[in-house]
């Protein structure tokens, strides 16, 4: 446990990439396969079940201090990370063995599940004072669930091809779907010779750069090199379908079961050996692709009523084949994926499974008419494609690129602030933004991201030398502060004050030229959700 | 009655004997704890200190004021009350402000430590009726090691990064920190560098007879000097700046008492985080009120409302009386005082 814990802090310490991966990869060369699995599984951003409620945890650890719970509390806001938290408030311990990370997680951890509230207790603060703030640090991370140390999936792959010598592309596909972290599991990926067998692994999905909105696409080269595509606003899957069973993966790689009926239906028509890369949709039979906002009210639902079905219809927009009469694909130039992909749609000939439309032989300035379009059509954008590209793995430049319509943009005026986690714990980094509805300021969107970090701090101290209330964590400030906020859509909601939420708000730039009385009115974004509409 | 020390929005106040303790602005009087400059506050006409700060205190404050300075333990009457210093161990010539009348007794801590510190006089506890404490890592979080076992890591990383072929550059602050850091370095490792304000601050040191070891002004040395193997210590603007590519290839650290915490750490954008800070942690904070044992604590600069809060829930009379109020103040400070972690500019050079 202690290379493990030594191996988190050596990943934790440094940007590096290249520092990174040969700290996995020496990690790798000396772990035993049980370990190796184990680390393979957490590094990839795998959690184990829970197994202790967390809530327990803070009381325990608080009782442990010898501190009441509010201090406990006012701590873990400081601090931002609650591992982190029952790391330092706890006294150190001493180490007594250095257990396997294999052994810790099987045998020390896994069984806490089961035990009752008080045998917990006992286990956890035997843990405590057995483990010094660092190593503790690492077990806690295991238990709490929340293993983030900036290594992608993409990374460890890399890492474990490089000790292995296994290629990293085999390895991506090898670690994608679902797999159980056990010796046998690490040997067979990183044994060269072994054959994938295992029917629902879908492979590892080919991402897309952004074009810069203002710049356009003219620097991506010719467009007669490209094929346009809809930029569809639904939810990236993976269709499979192998020995005469089908599989629906979402580009988190979770099993999507019993959630598109319609589709795992579709996918029966499909012969065995294929799998699509596509974008489910909510759509009516004419084709007529709906908001997001209805296809929101299908997301989260384990199983389907008839009505949302009927309400609700989702389609299936295939744009890639992967594996076509068993055999992959994925190296074949665009062209000639999207002729098979084409031909085999149409051999099946089924509603909910269609082929998304190609927006042949235009110009860069025709299609960027046709983009302007695009919120018509409820999409988000255009996808450009590259005539002779392969279908890669993960983001690589050059192949794939969207181009986005501009957001919707607005003037807002910062009214709340709360504390961030992580690297932003204790300063102030996650802001409420308000709009004028007569003289009132209606909150009605939360933006984190945008700011760089000498403009955190500054806002940071704005909000320390001007708050009027606190509320837990939120803190109310002087509405002063103007920012010009853009988002991806608007839809009506009953949950918020303003009576819209915003997809995806985030903070365009500071306005030091505008005073908050210049900021826009909600009546204005209400506007803007008419045209939407 | 009067009270012996007041809270006011230009600082503690003893209307007795007419002066400030640690003034926030300017003033005709000032008693002062140690000489960083959010408690020396330059422009005063007058200051009153602990004699091991006359080199520090005269090289940062005004030269038209008037100075005294006083030894630990000696005791100078002031409009009729006794005003004595008492090492506080936050680094040389740091103070404990004690004032007595008519019976009352009131101690100031300013900041202070309760490890040892080998560049200055440990904190001793001065028995009183009111403690004004300072709290800036007032939460159970923060727990420091041993001076032995950091001391130990930083060495440790020079010689890694000296045998991996870098350089290492420190950072801690000007003056105070990194005098401290410099004592524990050891200089059988390679050469020991300084940034200009660090050197400033070693002079001082130096001259109130403190032994520090063997230091090289960065600034003397030739423009193609090699650095390799060298431990430069450095004020923490410095980071991320031009100067610090004379030095090829580096291996950076951050020592201070925020670096305990991984986000503040991570902010940072340094190699390595050593926790080394000049004020108390949460155990020694506690201990140094159960060892003064007085009726009331006041609470300043930091954590103020946590650690009165849990005072008072442990039977002391306990108010914050930090103006400002936040408990996260501190964090604003851009001066060089101490271990401020959200701020770039703590250069006083």
């Amino acid at each position: 446990m202690i290379r493990f814990a030594d191996l988190y802090h050596a990943l934790d310490s440094t940007t590096k990439t290249n520092v990174k991966i040969a700290a996995m990869a020496k990690y790798f060369e000396s772990a035993s396969s049980s370990d190796a699995a184990w680390a393979t599984y957490f590094l990839c951003g795998n959690k184990l079940r829970r197994i202790v409620p967390t809530k327990l945890l803070r009381i325990w650890a608080a009782e442990e201090a010898g501190i009441p719970s509010w201090l406990f509390d006012e701590s873990y806001h400081a601090v931002g990370d609650l591992a982190e938290t029952l790391s330092l408030v706890v006294p150190p311990g001493d180490i007594k063995d250095d257990d396997s990370l294999a052994f810790w997680v099987n045998e020390r951890l896994e069984p806490l599940r089961k035990m009752d509230e008080e045998a917990q207790r006992q286990h956890v603060v035997e843990i405590w004072n057995q483990t010094p703030a660092q190593l503790r640090f690492v077990v806690m991370k295991l238990i709490t669930g929340a293993f983030r140390v900036g290594v992608s999936k993409r990374l460890v792959t890399r890492a474990i091809a490089q000790q292995s010598g296994v290629s990293a592309d085999v390895v991506s596909h090898r670690l994608m779907g679902n797999w159980k972290p056990t010796p046998s599991f690490f040997e067979s990926l990183v044994d060269p010779n072994v054959q994938d067998t295992l029917a629902s692994q879908p492979y590892p999905f080919c991402l897309a750069h952004p074009i810069n909105v203002e710049d356009g696409p003219q620097a991506i080269g010719d467009v007669c090199n490209y094929e346009a595509e809809w930029k569809w606003d639904g939810i990236r899957g993976q269709v499979i379908r192998r020995s005469g069973q089908t599989f629906i993966w979402s580009r988190g790689e979770e099993l999507m079961e019993n959630r598109w009926p319609e589709i795992e239906s579709a996918a029966e028509s499909l012969p065995d050996g294929t799998v699509l890369d596509g974008e489910i949709l909510a759509s009516q039979s004419d084709g007529t692709v709906l908001p997001f906002a209805q296809l929101q009210r299908r997301i989260g639902r384990k199983t389907v009523g008839k009505k949302l079905l009927t309400e609700v219809p989702v389609v299936f927009h295939a744009f890639d084949i992967l594996e076509c009469a068993a055999e992959d694909v994925r190296e074949e130039p665009f062209a000639e994926r999207r002729g098979r992909l084409e031909k085999l749609l149409s051999d099946c000939d089924h509603p909910h499974l269609r082929v998304t439309e190609l927006i042949s032989g235009m110009s860069w300035d025709e299609l960027a008419k046709v983009r302007e379009k695009s919120r018509e059509m409820n999409a988000e954008g255009l996808m450009l494609k590259h005539k002779d590209a392969t279908y890669d793995v993960g983001r690589v430049r050059g192949t794939w690129w969207k181009w986005k319509v501009k957001p919707f943009t607005i003037d807002a005026v910062l009214i709340y602030a709360q504390k961030g986690h992580g690297r932003r714990a204790s300063l102030f980094t996650d802001y409420t933004f308000a709009l004028w509805d007569g003289d009132q300021l209606v909150p009605f969107a939360k933006a984190y991201s945008g700011l760089d970090d000498q403009e955190i701090r500054k806002v940071d101290r704005f909000v320390r030398q001007n708050t009027h209330d606190t509320f837990g964590p939120v803190r109310s400030v002087t509405p002063k502060l103007v920012m010009e906020l853009a988002f991806e859509g608007l839809q009506r909601s009953k949950r918020h004050k303003s009576g819209v939420a915003t997809r995806f708000p985030r903070i365009l730039r500071w306005r030091h030229d505008k005073q908050p009385e210049d900021a826009n009115r909600l009546s204005e974004l209400l506007e803007m959700l008419g045209d939407q509409e | 009655m009067v009270s012996l020390l007041q809270s006011t929005q230009r600082g503690l106040y003893c209307p007795v004997g007419d002066f400030y303790v640690d003034p926030r602005v300017a003033v005709n009087r000032a008693v002062v704890t140690h000489a960083h400059t959010d408690h020396a506050r330059w422009g005063c006409r007058h200051y009153l200190a602990a004699s091991p700060s006359e080199h520090l205190l005269r090289m940062r404050m005004n030269d038209d004021a008037e100075f005294e300075f006083m030894p630990y333990g000696e005791s100078v009457t002031v409009g009729g009350v006794d005003v004595s210093f008492h090492p506080a161990g936050h680094m040389l010539g740091s103070a404990q402000v004690r004032l007595e009348y008519r019976g009352e007794v009131v101690v100031v801590t300013g900041d202070y430590k309760l490890g040892a510190d080998p560049t200055c006089e440990s904190w001793q506890p001065i028995p009183c009726h009111l403690l004004v404490t300072e709290s800036t890592f007032g939460l159970p979080v923060y727990r420091w090691e041993p001076d032995e076992v950091t001391s130990g890591q930083i060495n440790q990383w020079w010689r890694e990064s000296r045998d991996a072929g870098l350089c290492c550059v420190l950072y801690g602050y000007a003056v105070g920190k990194s005098q401290r850091l410099l004592a524990g370095l050891d200089p059988s490792i390679g050469t020991i560098y300084t940034h200009g304000a660090v050197e400033k601050g070693n002079e001082a040191y130096r001259r109130t007879g403190v032994k520090l070891p063997e230091t090289v002004f960065v600034g003397d040395l030739d423009r193609k000097h090699n650095f390799t193997g060298g431990m430069v210590v450095a004020v923490p603007s410095a980071n991320g700046t031009p100067w610090l590519r004379r030095f090829g290839k580096v291996s950076t650290a951050m020592a201070s008492g925020w670096m305990a915490v991984r986000g503040a750490r991570r902010r940072r954008a340094v190699d390595r985080g050593f926790i080394v800070s000049d004020h108390v942690d949460w155990p020694s904070l506690l201990e140094a009120v159960r060892s003064c044992d007085p009726d009331t604590v006041w609470v300043t600069h930091g954590y103020t409302a946590a650690v009165a809060r849990y005072l008072q829930e442990n039977g002391r009379d306990a108010v914050a009386i930090d103006s400002r109020s936040r408990s996260e103040s501190d964090e604003d400070r851009s001066q060089d005082s101490d271990d401020a972690p959200s701020e770039d500019g703590a250069d006083d050079s």
